[in-house]
């Protein structure tokens, strides 16, 4: 019903437009192309101005309305990041003077000039001081971004520091998985055709394998492997070694202001320091569900908008007990290798599997 | 001179003709299918090309009216899309993530190639090459219809994708493997998939053949006195453009041959240590991803410029014609032209800034990425110039051109961040991204298409556009566009992703969902707007108001010499000779001297 009433409505409004448009054509021929011509002219080099002075007045209130809704509302929550807001506003308040001054320009321009039988036209076909000018000028106003980019540019793809701690973030269809070194502060060897995706969803190696031609790599015995939320702690600076299982990926982090694609077969790395634990994003951010979201932000599958990760950024006391709780992903595989699991435990599963 | 000769046939035809006044065609032995159909005269390849340009820009605006649907109505059902479309591509009256991505990847496929480059240049190297620089017709018809029909080849081989069982392809126009590689990975990587590459295959053969023949006509076919610097700056930049396009299309299809092995054949050229889920572990080792990426690029970003290129040559001429003023800095103008075409061939890693490229060949890029802005900002001034103190003259090609300038300057300067790795780092892949492009690529090269079909329209059918109905088209066009785009940025700031299906789960993203509701609903009246000039366009042809006098807009370029009804061959007896440059506009008090008029002897000196 309301599909029928909108296409009823749609081709009415065209009928109307459809017979002004021809009632003017024929005004046009009555009054002869050159009146007509003048007239239109008229209306529009108005319209050129008035676009001008509401398209202003839309940016401005476009803004009071938005700007609210962006990142750029609240602090970085990364040191990194701050470096790239700064550099946003610089890039902002130059691209900005000069938006305003051309798009002044032209539209004032198309009012002023518009067709006058007294004006008489300007030959006026060349400059070289003119067109020096403005060869030069966006030059070095670009050498100046360039400059400042690449200073920062350096910084965030600098090695991480000596003290940093570094996980291994891995993309798949569609999750992300997180391997933490463990005790040993060793990341074991690990390949892709061990992958099983109950058990071993990384294809750590720690099974001897002679169709493989793969041994047993005890560094991977302690390594922790969560799913879908990762803990990092505040302060601390921490590298990510990224990579994917099947197609790529991308971890987004806009809060922190980073990304950086996850390529099947090509590690990558990032690093970045948190400022701010989650608890205290909630209060700084007014929103009692904030979370620091892992966004997949290169195209990989129809489930691509659902990849989420979550990253808890908490104190180094809440991270040690975190942490401590935390099992090797090996011992649910080899469960009589685990300590700390209780003996009557371990032999009830092996009078179960008897 | 060598075309003369070639068309010396249809030379004597258009001169036997010449009674019936202005040398209208009454070729009593071209049949409809000659005339209409396998046509090698120019003028008619560059409609077809631009019909079924359109046809296609129809259906790519139509996908992107239902993707934004359920952008903009995530939650609501739309049952009676469901009894049209069907169960695969509505479920529950709820657009299917699967459907939803095919949308979206058509829409950028199909906007970028098929309507953009052959529906642009396509169109207007056709039509304008001979008629400006005075030729009969191209260096080689035979092969400018090939051209054609390899398109329209093209365009059948895409629209049947589109009705495959496992779907279309829907991996991005981008098409990264290992996504596209592995129909496992996705249903619309299998049969869609392989509909897909030979579609973008024949297309590369398409612009190929239409590429080289633009470049042979211009260099070689130019008529007496028409030297390179009297060229109209249409015609330069086109000749770019199709430089562009032979130098990169042809990276593009090696990359897809490699695709394709890779597909079909247990190549691993893009592929290593894959496991897919419910497939296990792929044989493939050994293989980069990031190969087909630079490969991809290396077309990709030269692309961008086949696509803006003849909008810039276009909005050039006729923000000089209806300014009454030569353009200003021509020579400047193509120096520009010609910076942006060997730039064009040095950036194209800044759309790969993040992908674990070497941050020292990022730096480079970056240095070159920016490098494009000067001669983009030559340009703008330039254009600015030429409206200061003129005399103008608001026809609707005028007002696309203006808003062409309007628009390429909104997405040029947001270029500059992009380009700037350390702040792509953030804003990659975001709707940021999304405002960029379309703003400066998608919608001013629109406006630059738009400006040369309201320009030419009275030389292609001898018919005028509906002047009101121009206007309409214009202020709704460019209020819509800014409406879409300008507030996209701010999403982009809030590191919205591009390409997401549904926000409603993200606490990051979730706030824009009025923003997105209001985007969508501008999107379908600026949608209903284009059909009104789809009208306008088609109703002309039959009704509009007829062409009385050759040259309609006092302009002084060589097509305006032709008769108003030109027949295969263009002139009329002899090709005019040129005298002077194209822009004497407002010369000594002389409101305008065509290129045909010899230089006077009293005349000034410039």
């Amino acid at each position: 019903m309301t599909f029928n009433l909108t296409v009823a409505v749609i081709i009415l409004v065209f009928l109307i437009i459809f017979q002004i448009s021809k009632a003017s054509e024929y005004v046009a021929i009555l009054k002869g192309e050159e009146q007509n011509r003048k007239n239109t002219n008229k209306v529009n080099g108005f319209l050129m101005v008035s676009f001008l002075v509401l398209g202003l007045i839309g940016v401005w209130y476009c803004n009071s309305l938005l700007f609210g809704k962006t990142l750029l509302a609240h602090e970085s929550a990364s040191v990194q990041g701050e470096r790239v807001d700064s550099m946003l506003w610089l890039t902002l308040s130059i691209t900005g003077i000069v938006f305003i001054i051309t798009q002044i320009l032209l539209f004032w321009f198309a009012y002023k000039y518009q067709e006058n039988d007294k004006r008489k036209v300007v030959y006026f076909a060349h400059s070289n001081k003119l067109e020096a000018l403005w060869t030069g000028v966006p030059a070095i106003v670009l050498t100046v971004l360039v400059v400042i980019g690449l200073r920062n540019w350096s910084y965030f793809t600098s090695d991480a520091p000596k003290d940093a701690m570094v996980v291994e973030v891995t993309g798949k269809q569609f999750g992300w998985i997180f391997r933490y070194p463990g005790k040993d502060g060793v990341f074991g060897k690990k390949y892709y055709k061990n992958i099983d995706p109950a058990t071993n969803s990384l294809g750590l190696i720690w099974r001897d394998s002679a169709s493989l031609n793969l041994k047993d790599d005890p560094a991977t015995h302690d390594d922790i492997v969560q799913e879908q939320t990762m803990y990092v702690v505040k302060g601390k600076p921490v590298k990510l070694i990224i990579g994917s299982r099947d197609v790529i990926h991308d971890v987004g982090l806009s809060q922190f202001r980073l990304k950086m694609d996850a390529v099947p077969g090509i590690p990558t790395t990032l690093w970045f320091t948190p400022k701010f634990t989650t608890s205290e994003m909630k209060k700084i951010t007014n929103n009692p569900n904030f979370q620091y979201e892992i966004s997949c932000d290169q195209m990989c599958g129809n489930g691509h908008y659902s990849m989420k990760g979550v990253i808890e950024v908490v104190e180094q006391e809440d991270y040690d007990l975190w942490m401590a709780k935390q099992k090797p992903l090996y011992f649910q595989s080899f469960p009589e290798k685990d300590p700390s699991a209780p003996k009557a435990d371990s032999t009830v599963k092996a009078i179960a599997k008897n | 001179m060598s075309n003369e000769a070639a068309l010396h046939h249809s030379v004597d035809v258009s001169t036997s003709h010449d009674t019936h006044g202005d040398g209208h065609m009454h070729h009593h032995h071209e049949t409809f299918i000659t005339k209409y159909v396998f046509s090698q005269d120019h003028k008619m390849i560059a409609k077809q090309f631009l019909i079924t340009g359109m046809v296609w820009a129809v259906l790519g605006g139509l996908m992107s009216v239902l993707f934004r649907l359920q952008l903009g109505y995530p939650d609501s059902h739309f049952y009676w899309l469901e009894d049209i479309l069907g169960k695969w591509w509505v479920k529950d009256g709820q657009i299917t993530p699967e459907a939803y991505y095919a949308l979206v990847t058509t829409h950028g496929t199909v906007l970028v190639f098929f309507v953009l480059t052959a529906g642009l240049s396509g169109t207007f190297a056709n039509f304008l090459i001979p008629l400006q620089i005075g030729a009969r017709d191209m260096a080689s018809p035979f092969m400018n219809m090939l051209s054609y029909w390899f398109f329209f080849a093209a365009s059948c081989v895409m629209l049947s994708s589109m009705f495959v069982e496992t779907g279309p392809f829907s991996g991005g126009w981008t098409a990264y493997p290992p996504l596209s590689a592995l129909g496992s990975a996705s249903p619309g990587s299998k049969t869609g998939m392989d509909l897909w590459i030979v579609a973008m295959a024949l297309f590369v053969v398409s612009s190929l053949l239409g590429g080289l023949n633009y470049i042979a006509t211009i260099l070689n076919m130019r008529t007496k006195g028409m030297s390179m610097t009297r060229l109209p700056l249409t015609i330069w930049a086109l000749f770019f453009t199709a430089v562009l396009g032979v130098l990169s299309f042809p990276v593009l299809l090696s990359g897809f041959i490699l695709l394709i092995f890779d597909r079909n054949f247990g190549t691993s050229f893009y592929l290593s240590d894959i496991f897919i889920n419910g497939v296990g572990a792929l044989p493939n080792e050994g293989g980069s991803a990031i190969l087909f990426q630079h490969l991809f690029w290396f077309l990709g970003h030269p692309e961008v410029y086949i696509i803006l290129l003849p909008a810039m040559g276009m909005v050039s001429e006729i923000l000089s014609v209806n300014s009454r003023k030569p353009i200003f800095g021509y020579m400047a103008m193509i120096g520009s032209l010609f910076a942006i075409a060997i730039l064009a061939f040095l950036v194209w890693a800044h759309h790969m800034f993040v992908t674990g490229l070497n941050p020292f060949l990022g730096s480079v890029f970056v240095l070159l990425t920016l490098l494009i802005a000067v001669p983009s900002a030559i340009k703008v001034f330039n254009w600015l110039t030429t409206l200061w103190r003129g005399n103008i003259r608001f026809t609707p090609a005028m007002m696309f051109a203006i808003g062409f300038v309007s628009l390429f300057i909104s997405g040029g300067l947001t270029g500059i961040w992009l380009g700037n790795s350390a702040l792509d780092i953030h804003l990659h892949d975001t709707y940021f991204v999304i405002a960029h492009f379309h703003i400066v690529m998608g919608v001013a090269s629109m406006f630059g298409m738009f400006a040369g079909i309201y320009h030419w329209y009275p030389k292609m059918y001898g018919k005028h556009l509906n002047n009101t109905l121009g206007f309409i088209h214009f202020w709704i066009t460019i209020a819509g566009a800014y409406l879409i785009f300008w507030p996209m940025h701010y999403e982009g700031l809030a590191g919205m992703p591009r390409r997401y299906y549904d926000y409603s789960n993200w606490e990051s993203f979730k706030q824009f969902i009025d923003l997105n509701r209001f985007i969508s609903t501008v999107a379908m009246i600026v949608f209903a707007t284009q059909l009104l000039f789809l009208f306008n366009f088609f109703y002309s042809i039959f009704k509009g108001r007829k062409v009385t006098s050759r040259n309609p807009w006092q302009s002084n370029t060589l097509e305006w010499t032709t008769p108003i009804h030109p027949g295969h061959g263009n002139w009329v007896g002899e090709i005019p000779e040129v005298y002077r440059w194209p822009y004497d506009y407002g010369k000594d008090g002389v409101d305008f001297i065509p290129q045909t008029t010899p230089v006077g002897e009293e005349e000034s000196h410039h």
